[in-house]
């Protein structure tokens, strides 16, 4: 029984899956489910330490930060926003990424030229410096924040979609539809595109990580999601002077982040390999 | 080869003079220039002295002929005057360079150092302790934020253990090698290496796999050769091609996390200006040096293409 189920865990990402559908069931019921108010502010309690230490309570199971609010429910209270921010960017930037990657693949051209030289250009600039340019120089609010982490995520998707398009738009079954006089747009829509929803789903997936970790960057150095929500990022960075008095503070928001990023880039690879026909006999 | 390197070297100018459009773009929309020099209080410029300032400034001129006239400076690496102190930007990053450098050679030197050998290793050991080990740190360097990492070498060497100095890097009075300066050079580099590290290893890892799967490895083998020759000289050689040419990339970056590990180990570096001038609103400070970054790492990219164009004789012959 035991062997089993060892198994199970070894061959399928269950592990991950948990930890995102936390973060998923955390980020809709946060309200209802966080002990605390996540903005409420206790001077008489600050700093106190998780539950199982000396001077430790229950009713902050991971203890307070120097406005004595309590951690489990700042960091249950970050969870919409990250996820917010991490499906509209990825949703944002796998689309058009997509659509380009459909068109350059299928046309070629003179486009495909354009579009393909711009992610090269994209690909040897440093991302979170013009990240950090751009929010500087439009404001910090939640739109821009989203079109700039779009910007981290389109390039990869372009080239792998890219590349999947060019190798189906050759086969036998997309010359008979195009003999039978379907549109460029059918023949994309119907005949290409459910053959690349796996390579689509592998590149956001692993796109969330780099999106959270680059979030978490720029809140760390005061340009990420604006105040008052609280962010796993900026938790961090506000308690970073208090290290030698409660490293509580720092330590849970960052286990947060490290949790989500792995799982995200565990379950991209193993879907990866996975969809991948030359690794399954593996 | 030649025509490669060629196409390269034009493709990385372009995208320089994209990023410097970008750039200037972007300095221009945070706000109107001649508003600098409006102190506090001085919103009340009369029109006389706004006319000689844009004239001093060339503001008058049309946008592409202030473009122009700021990328010709820029070349020249004149970068104007901060917001804050009135110094030249340009003294202020040159300055700044050596510590930043000292920190990426460092992180670099440490993150191949850790990131080849213990790759081979879990390629060589598949399945065993070790590999777990290798592939568990390689997880965590890839996912953990690099300023919590920091944060939490703190908390372990420096709070709790009381090994290693936090904070600046070191007297300016003795080189180095000497361990009285080295000693601060060891976390911040171990910080910014420990991300390249797990991608490297993860490279090395697959590519020895895959090199170990093929038939030569087999025959070597099968002819009874001794199996570290096996695996250094006819598998190692032909795995590392790989993981060398981006190793280039790796280098460039550092360039972005060398920004949040300077701030945080208060390290003298370009990073640090950088996020001073975040904080500062000082914004030619800021886009300057996000443009020298952004050389660099075109330039550090361009080295990687060249690498590459050295060692794959696909497009060596090309």
């Amino acid at each position: 029984m035991f062997s089993a189920a060892w198994f199970f865990v070894r061959r399928y990402p269950v592990i991950p899956v948990l930890i995102l559908a936390l973060l998923v069931f955390s980020a809709i019921t946060a309200p209802w489910i966080s002990p605390h108010e996540p903005n409420q502010i206790d001077l008489v309690n600050r700093h106190n330490p998780p539950f199982w230490l000396e001077e430790g309570s229950i009713t902050n199971p991971l203890g307070t930060d120097f406005l004595g609010r309590d951690i489990l429910s700042r960091i249950i209270g970050g969870a919409p926003i990250t996820v917010f921010v991490v499906v509209a960017s990825v949703a944002t930037g796998v689309l058009i990424g997509t659509t380009l990657g459909l068109v350059t693949g299928y046309f070629g051209g003179i486009v495909d030229d354009i579009v393909m030289r711009a992610v090269d250009a994209w690909n040897i600039l440093p991302a979170l410096l013009i990240i950090l340019v751009v929010v500087l120089t439009f404001g910090q609010g939640l739109p821009v924040l989203i079109g700039v982490f779009a910007m981290l995520s389109w390039p990869g998707a372009v080239r792998l979609v890219r590349a999947e398009t060019l190798s189906l738009r050759h086969r036998e079954y997309v010359a008979l539809a195009q003999v039978a006089g379907a549109s460029n747009f059918r023949i994309l829509i119907r005949h290409i595109l459910p053959g690349i929803v796996n390579i689509v789903i592998v590149t956001a997936t692993l796109g969330t990580g780099n999106i959270i970790l680059t979030e978490a960057a720029l809140s760390f150095l005061g340009a990420g999601i604006p105040p008052p929500d609280p962010t796993w990022g900026k938790m961090i960075s506000e308690e970073r002077q208090y290290l030698d008095k409660a490293w509580w503070a720092t330590f849970f928001p960052g286990i947060a982040i490290a949790l989500v990023v792995m799982s995200g880039n565990f379950l991209g690879d193993w879907m990866r390999d996975r969809f991948d026909p030359t690794l399954r006999q593996l | 080869m030649r025509r490669y390197l060629i196409r390269k070297l034009i493709f990385a100018i372009i995208t320089l003079i994209v990023a410097t459009i970008f750039v200037f773009a972007l300095s221009r929309m945070a706000g109107d220039p001649l508003l600098l020099f409006a102190k506090p209080g001085g919103y009340g410029m009369s029109q006389e002295r706004v006319d000689q300032l844009s004239q001093k400034l060339g503001l008058d001129k049309p946008l592409i002929v202030q473009y122009l006239v700021w990328l010709g400076r820029v070349v020249t690496g004149d970068f104007g005057e901060t917001i804050v102190s009135e110094t030249s930007v340009s003294k202020l990053i040159w300055e700044r360079a050596a510590p930043t450098l000292q920190l990426a050679v460092a992180s670099f030197i440490l993150s191949i150092l850790m990131g080849v050998p213990l790759g081979v290793l879990s390629a060589v050991k598949r399945g065993s302790m070790s590999d777990y080990v290798s592939r568990t740190i390689a997880l965590v360097g890839q996912a953990a934020p690099i300023f919590w990492v920091c944060i939490m070498a703190i908390l372990l060497f420096a709070v709790t253990l009381d090994w290693l100095p936090v904070g600046t890097a070191g007297p300016d009075d003795v080189p180095f090698w000497t361990w009285a300066k080295f000693k601060y050079l060891i976390m911040p580099a171990f910080a910014l290496g420990w991300g390249p590290a797990a991608a490297l290893l993860r490279l090395t890892r697959s590519a020895m796999l895959e090199v170990l799967d093929s038939e030569y490895v087999t025959l070597a083998r099968a002819k009874g050769t001794n199996y570290n020759v096996v695996i250094w000289k006819h598998a190692f050689r032909n795995a590392i091609l790989q993981p060398l040419t981006t190793s280039a990339i790796v280098l460039a970056s550092f360039v972005t996390g060398a920004v949040v590990v300077e701030r945080i180990f208060a390290w003298p570096g370009v990073g640090q200006l950088m996020t001073d001038a975040v904080w500062n609103n000082d914004f030619p400070t800021l886009t300057s040096t996000v443009l020298v970054f952004t050389a660099v790492f075109v330039g550090t990219n361009f080295l990687a293409d060249m690498l590459y164009g050295v060692l794959n004789p696909v497009i060596r012959y090309d």
